[in-house]
């Protein structure tokens, strides 16, 4: 570790690489689902991450405290994280229907099945 | 992630979730931590698990070899973690993201909302729109489903009663 | 899973306690963690649970799909309506300060008002989420 602040930046980078590999490596749709759920927290951990103060607690007001942690960014990761599993259960139903439609969840054998494309 | 098995998959990633959530308290973000908590280890957990149920639960094993991702996943990771260089330190109370509304949110909403959770008075007075917003966002994928995976059911059914 | 004794039992003891804890959530936001979105996803996890163990059917006894549909929009429009009394009142919308004669009563009843919509809509959403996958699932056996 050459510059100790920045060792939560380079996690955040390889969590966003192994959910972006996986998205591109693999045909499986549920495996794709996980790994932009990978991908999706290691952003939140980010945006987290820009928020915090040192030496300062969570921003919830006490009189014992003067120092609070950025608020913003949890509000935004807050509403995200439901966001995000809202769409998530929308792509689970669109592999389900895909499952129906072509009795399969692997994306090649799906694409040979489709003479169109 | 080589696992060939989606039950153990899907189980991994509830508990990278509630790790994840282990992280945000660690960063003062204790409402996060909450929200990632129950839903990104409980909720998604069982949705995945329906999914599984409704299709299959092993991966057919790869064809051939990817190289291409990896060398385009490790050329962006390259790139982004020289992007990082230039960013403020952790916990730098200086950082231009510390310093632009978030100090006004913390002296003023003591007085001006009354609410000893910042978060919460950011989230619903502040930022009342962006919620509206966001719960519409909800709102939309619970139709969604509904019209996904709701909608051959109630045909079923009908046929079914005369 | 229906036969399970151990599942059953400890999932009666903890379906009180959860469904508490989501209100305690849900109402307790404004001093500690929390707020409508954490108590909506806690207070619809009860229901998963008591689905999971007792089966579909029962859980839709309890909380049918119909009214729970009506709660999905209901939660919406609780936040909306409450904008939108801001603006008859006089105020900007989602303006709660106008809703007492003391600003900051106001602001505390109008969070608690739109934080009650999300929790509503959060918890129905994800309870409608779960009928669907769970009803499709006992189509194909």
């Amino acid at each position: 570790m050459i510059e100790p602040g920045l060792y939560n930046y380079w996690i955040v980078v390889i969590l966003m690489m192994a959910g972006f590999f996986i998205v591109m490596s693999h045909g499986n749709l549920v495996k794709k689902i996980v790994g932009l759920n990978i991908f999706q927290t290691s952003v939140f951990i980010l945006y987290i991450s820009f928020g915090k103060v040192s030496d300062a607690t969570a921003p919830i007001l006490d009189e014992a405290y003067t120092e609070y942690s950025n608020p913003l960014p949890h509000v935004l990761i807050l509403t995200a994280i439901v966001v995000g599993v809202a769409t998530s259960a929308l792509g689970l139903a669109l592999i389900v229907r895909i499952r129906e439609a072509y009795g399969t969840v692997e994306e090649d054998e799906i694409i040979a099945q489709d003479p169109d494309s | 992630m080589r696992l060939r098995h989606l039950f153990a998959v899907v189980m991994l990633s509830g508990i990278y979730s509630l790790l994840s959530a282990g992280i945000f308290v660690q960063l003062d973000a204790v409402d996060v931590a909450f929200t990632e908590a129950a839903v990104g280890a409980g909720i998604t957990t069982i949705l995945m698990l329906g999914t599984l149920a409704l299709t299959t639960d092993t991966e057919r094993p790869p064809v051939k070899r990817q190289w291409l991702p990896l060398v385009v996943v490790l050329a962006t990771g390259a790139a982004l973690i020289y992007g990082t260089l230039d960013l403020p330190l952790l916990g730098d109370p200086n950082a231009p993201a510390n310093l632009h509304v978030a100090p006004r949110y913390i002296e003023q909403s003591g007085q001006e909302v009354g609410v000893p959770n910042i978060v919460t008075s950011v989230l619903a007075s502040y930022r009342g729109y962006d919620t509206l917003g966001e719960v519409t966002v909800i709102f939309t994928a619970g139709i969604g489903v509904m019209v996904l995976l709701g909608g051959t059911r109630r045909r079923k059914r009908k046929k079914n009663r005369p | 899973m229906r036969h399970h004794l151990v599942l059953r039992v400890v999932a009666k003891l903890l379906i009180p306690f959860i469904l508490i804890f989501g209100l305690y959530v849900q109402f307790h936001g404004d001093y500690g963690p929390g707020g409508g979105f954490q108590a909506g996803v806690i207070f619809a996890a009860g229901f998963i649970l008591y689905g999971l163990i007792f089966g579909l059917d029962k859980v839709q006894k309890v909380a049918p799909p119909a009214w729970i549909r009506v709660l999905v929009a209901a939660g919406v429009l609780l936040f909306a309506g409450v904008g939108v009394a801001g603006m008859l009142l006089g105020g900007n919308y989602l303006d709660y300060g106008v809703l007492r004669h003391d600003p900051v009563h106001g602001q505390h009843l109008g969070i608690l008002l739109i934080e009650f919509g999300v929790g509503t809509t959060v918890a129905a959403v994800m309870i409608t989420i779960f009928y669907n996958f769970a009803g499709r699932g006992r189509e194909d056996r």
